[in-house]
């Protein structure tokens, strides 16, 4: 009797939940649906009412359009570029380091440490202006060299690899310098492929930060030529507001490769935000 | 910049012996340092210089084509009757108070929810993460199309359900900030729902079989044994989501432009406007940065002051 009772129970809050969970997966999910949608209708489609979800003549020539309407693959191959020299530097530079802080003692350890400590305080925003002054004076305004030199050595990097190379038992280390190796060997051969985790989570941290990045590329970046595609979106946003499907084209163009990389992974991106939080 | 002093204990009694230790504890420090450099130069010539630069530059008044000039506390002071200034500031705040609950409630929600024992766990998790790694000027734009007042579906959805006096969302100077801050819940709340399920993985299960036992409905389990052990998960939350909405910039420029007004200007907005915008004022500028500055430190000392209590 009070079992069965129990079980009803138990279904009814199942059902609950499964219910807010759809919701809120439809809340999340409805944006993106909609963009799809409106990015293969005319302009004057996109705002049909009720919500025609799935048009009668999808006008896939919206996604032609847009490459010639603006230097749209300029963009994508700047944002790509930039992407991709930022990730590997970020990668090369912040487990290097991470190498010499966890593994190695020397003078001036804990003191260069406490400078990279010191810095987590200071948002980029309270700096950028004479970040920026001092990179104009060197002639880096409209080049990618600026975007590159801002992300690419990041403190945040060297901590989330330092923290995983702390967990790596220092008696490997040990064994690999009594056979002979030298700390650039060990780094090499034993440290990064044990590091692949760590490694792909930074990688999926720094891809979609650099990938979608605004206000960086927004200061520095002014000339066609050089800007990224989140600028170049905005730009074309500000100046064909009424080119309603076009612009959802081009939004659907500049999520696909963050979306991509972020499915594939998903895993380390979760491990990441999860040990942040732990350890905060 | 940072040359560590020479250590005292090292020259030993053994002179020979100390010698040969001394020159392989040099050649140590030596690929220490080379495994460092690469990633230390950078940090040091882009982020530590322009921090130094950044706080000198509050005391001068600099156009950036004459020469810096030192004012001393005359930006600080000119601060204090600049009334955009004081709009950005107070809008930080609202925009702070309001998005810092709002998340949390909802990630923490979402979290418990996920939590259970619910079929295609993976999925919902993958879906409201989407918001969170998607570039922000794709989805300000699709949010700027669903919530267009005269003609975007949330509206029309309101009036086909006969709501009159439609709200105006990001075009009204009272419905602008609302609007902003629907949009950052909505596209961060995966994230720290992540955190808030890693916390929960660290809670002990035992502890809510035990309180049901005893016969406690699920909203006490929840309020007496569940959220006291996630405690540290929410004050980094709370911490989190404080200092980045101190940051906020880009949802307001894609979504209000500052407006109405000056409805949804905020702080780096105001940095960005007087930097980049109005003939230039690095100094004042860099006025505005130091107290942003001095927001985000002031939260950073409460967490390390209560992270060391609680050691």
């Amino acid at each position: 009797m009070k079992n069965s009772s129990q079980k009803r129970n138990h279904i009814v809050t199942m059902t609950v939940i499964y219910v807010v969970l759809i919701i809120i997966t439809a809340l999340m999910l409805i944006p993106f649906l909609w963009m799809l949608s409106a990015s293969l209708k005319m302009n004057k489609d996109v705002f049909s009412f009720p919500i025609q979800w799935i048009p009668d003549n999808p006008r896939w020539k919206n996604y032609v359009d847009i490459w010639t309407k603006i230097p749209l693959l300029t963009f994508v191959k700047n944002s790509t570029k930039l992407t991709i020299i930022v990730t590997l530097l970020q990668l090369f530079t912040s487990s290097f380091a991470a190498y010499a802080f966890a593994k190695m003692n020397f003078k001036g350890k804990n003191l260069l440490f406490l400078g990279y400590i010191a810095t987590i305080a200071v948002p980029w925003q309270a700096y950028m202006v004479p970040q920026f002054m001092m990179l104009r004076a060197w002639n880096l305004n409209n080049t990618h060299l600026a975007i590159i030199c801002l992300q690419a050595f990041s403190a945040f990097g060297v901590f989330l690899m330092k923290q995983f190379y702390e967990g790596v038992p220092s008696e490997l280390c040990e064994a690999a310098r009594i056979d002979g190796l030298t700390e650039y060997g060990i780094w090499f051969r034993v440290m990064l492929p044990l590091s692949k985790p760590a490694l792909s989570t930074l990688t999926i941290f720094t891809f979609v930060s650099t990938w979608n990045d605004f206000l960086g590329p927004l200061i520095y970046l002014t000339k066609n030529e050089v800007k990224t595609i989140q600028i170049g979106l905005r730009m074309f946003i500000s100046q064909y507001s009424a080119e309603y499907g076009l612009i959802m084209a081009a939004s659907v163009i500049a999520l696909i490769p963050v979306l991509v990389i972020f499915l594939a992974l998903q895993k380390y991106f979760v491990q990441g935000v999860a040990a942040t939080g732990i350890k905060g | 910049m940072t040359a560590p002093a020479k250590g005292a204990p090292e020259k030993s009694t053994v002179p020979g012996k100390a010698v040969k230790k001394s020159s392989r504890a040099m050649r140590n420090n030596l690929t220490a340092y080379s495994f460092i450099a690469p990633n230390f130069i950078g940090f040091c010539v882009f982020t530590l210089v322009p921090m130094v630069f950044a706080i000198g530059l509050a005391f001068c008044n600099w156009d950036g084509v004459h020469d810096i000039e030192f004012i001393g506390f005359k930006n600080f002071i000119d601060l204090m009757s600049d009334a955009t200034f004081k709009t950005s500031f107070v809008n930080t705040i609202v925009y702070c108070l309001g998005t810092v609950p709002l998340t949390l409630v909802c990630s923490l929600g979402l979290a418990l929810l996920l939590n259970q024992n619910v079929k295609l766990r993976n999925f919902f998790r993958t879906v409201s993460f989407f918001p969170y790694v998607a570039s922000l000027v794709a989805v300000a734009a699709v949010w700027n199309m669903i919530f267009s007042p005269s003609m975007g579906p949330v509206n029309m959805l309101l009036s086909a359900l006969g709501v009159e006096n439609l709200p105006r969302w990001a075009a009204g100077k009272e419905t602008a900030m609302i609007t902003v801050i629907l949009f950052s819940v909505w596209k961060n709340m995966g994230y720290y729902m992540v955190i808030y399920l890693a916390g929960l993985q660290g809670t002990n299960p035992s502890l809510v079989e035990a309180a049901e036992l005893d016969g406690a409905n699920k909203w006490h389990v929840f309020w007496h044994v569940t959220l006291p052990q996630l405690r540290p998960t929410t004050f980094f939350v709370t911490i989190t989501l404080t200092i980045a909405s101190f940051k906020v910039y880009d949802q307001m420029f894609m979504i209000t432009q500052g407006g109405p007004g000056n409805a949804t200007i905020t702080l780096v907005y105001d940095i960005y406007n007087i930097a980049f915008v109005n003939t230039p004022k690095y100094g004042y500028a860099s006025a505005v940065a130091m107290v942003l500055f001095a927001m985000v430190l002031a939260i950073t000392l409460i967490q390390f002051g209560s992270s060391s209590n609680n050691d």
